[in-house]
């Protein structure tokens, strides 16, 4: 793999801001791939979890930000217990996907990860816990053909859950659920 | 008071995917139901909230990390010194952002505005093997009622339980033993097998189904090579990725496997003499009856 950099990048601040976000030195990585070598999910990812650090470490912003890997991360966090170096990389992952989002450039491949996170979260937000139902419903609404994929029909659809007495329609609110509601308005 | 009459309570967070009519049900059912025969008492923290899960830390730590420690205060309030939360995302969270605010001054601030309460410092929180480690194995041995024959289990810790070690400094993270441990106590076979904490692919059962049915291949795989003829699990996830997708593996693989995939708690309440349906076993996808079987009465 062969990426320009610019001088622009050479000089930014991109690897001082990852590190203040998160406090996570990426310059202790030698880029020994341990990471990499462990990674369950590495074979689907565009970039290899050592790559990615490699771009922070080198300023590439874009490349980091925009690659489909950080959402591809399962955090499993073998990389970080077996890293030499003790560098944290499934959490510099969560850093990065806060990132990217905030900035608006999550790899749009990888909506189908994106939206269930939001799914997810907006059924904690208006209940204090989660509706299996409605946060299905709304991945449902928002990526059908997901939804789909022949594979998970069963689990999407939930017929076979609600057989078995395990999908309750009725969502559960919790009494504290406007104090949720503001955790959600001042960190959201 | 007395040795005796000292009783621990314990705070019973049971996270959203155990309770009743939620995914996972069973495996509340089981813990509680055991609980209820050999200890310790249990009891539900009063109106608690979502940890967040993946989804929470994936995309804001600041908030993940608010929705965890809510339920770590409301323990406090309540009286607790040490919560239990079956569901290893949950106690992971839980954990993790304990220690997140205890080394982060500004973090606790900003959580402890957010959440509206003092975070506490001294609520242990801990997972349901350590919990039945270091409360029931001797309950567990005086109580033991019925005996496996035959019965060969790959214990499956999966991620959660054992990462970040340095944080959740439960057992070795490449080769832990406490759920071997149990299952030695109730008399079944611990097989030796090298997927004890591989990744299933977590939370993306929804969202990317493929990377889910490609681990859990190679984790079933693992399990039934090395001899098993069950898998035990104590994460709700783990067990939902395993349980509920053997099918459409096998369909992707060309390879049967049709093993069972049980809850420790639930293989702790058949040596208890629990009834298999009031450990929630008929809601499995793969029957549990040739686990079941295996089961008999002890001779006294
Ligand atoms: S294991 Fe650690 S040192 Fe090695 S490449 Fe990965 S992050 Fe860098
Ligand atoms: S945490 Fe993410 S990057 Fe690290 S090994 Fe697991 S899936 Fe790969």
């Amino acid at each position: 793999m062969k990426i320009k950099i610019t001088t622009e990048e050479r000089k930014s601040d991109f690897a001082k801001e990852v590190e203040e976000r998160s406090g996570i030195d990426v310059k202790k990585c030698y880029q020994c791939g341990k990471c990499t070598a462990g990674c369950p999910v590495a074979y689907e990812m565009d970039y290899m979890p050592n790559q990615i650090i490699r771009f922070v470490q080198l300023g590439l912003r874009q490349e980091a930000l925009t690659s489909r890997t950080i959402w591809l991360c399962a955090s499993c966090i073998t990389c970080t217990t077996r890293c030499p170096k003790e560098v944290k990389i499934a959490e510099l992952m969560d850093v990065l996907r806060e990132m990217a989002l905030e900035e608006g450039i999550a790899n749009p491949m990888e909506k189908d990860i994106t939206t269930f996170h939001e799914a997810f979260l907006n059924s904690v937000k208006k209940h204090g816990r989660i509706s299996e139902c409605g946060m299905l419903m709304e991945f449902k609404r928002k990526r059908p053909k997901a939804a789909l994929k022949s594979a998970l029909q069963d689990v999407a659809d939930g017929s076979q859950l609600m057989m078995k007495g395990k999908l309750s329609l009725a969502p559960h609110d919790i009494k504290g659920k406007d104090n949720i509601k503001r955790i959600f308005e001042k960190l959201g | 008071m007395s040795e005796e009459t000292k009783k621990t309570k314990i705070g019973y967070y049971p996270g959203c995917a155990i309770t009743k009519c939620s995914t996972s049900e069973e495996y509340g059912t089981s813990v509680l139901g055991v609980s209820r025969v050999i200890g310790p008492e249990l009891e539900e923290i009063d109106d608690w909230n979502c940890c967040g899960a993946s989804s929470g830390h994936a995309t804001n730590h600041k908030l993940s990390t608010a929705l965890s420690v809510r339920n770590i205060s409301l323990a406090e309030k309540d009286g607790y010194d040490e919560v239990l939360a079956p569901c290893p995302m949950c106690s992971q969270r839980l954990i993790v952002s304990q220690d997140d605010v205890e080394n982060d001054e500004k973090l606790r601030k900003e959580v402890e505005d957010a959440i509206e309460m003092p975070i506490s410092r001294n609520v242990k929180v801990s997972n349901y093997l350590e919990i039945v480690k270091n409360y029931s194995m001797d309950e567990i041995a005086e109580k033991q009622k019925r005996k496996p024959e035959g019965l060969k289990v790959a214990s499956y810790y999966g991620c959660l339980l054992v990462r970040p070690p340095k944080i959740l400094k439960f057992d070795d993270p490449e080769n832990p033993k406490t759920m071997d441990d149990i299952v030695k106590a109730i008399g079944a076979e611990a097989v030796d097998w090298e997927f004890k904490t591989n990744c299933c692919g977590g939370g993306f059962t929804l969202s990317r189904p493929n990377v889910v049915i490609k681990l859990t291949h190679d984790i079933l795989e693992g399990a039934i090579d090395a001899g098993a003829n069950a898998i035990a699990v104590a994460c709700p996830m783990c067990h939902a990725n395993l349980d509920m997708r053997q099918q459409a593996i096998e369909k992707e693989y060309g390879r049967r496997f049709n093993i069972p995939i049980v809850y420790i708690s639930e293989l702790i309440g058949l040596a208890l003499g629990l009834k298999p349906k009031d450990l929630g076993m008929d809601k499995h996808f793969i029957d549990t009856g040739s686990v079941i079987d295996t089961f008999s009465d002890i001779e006294k």
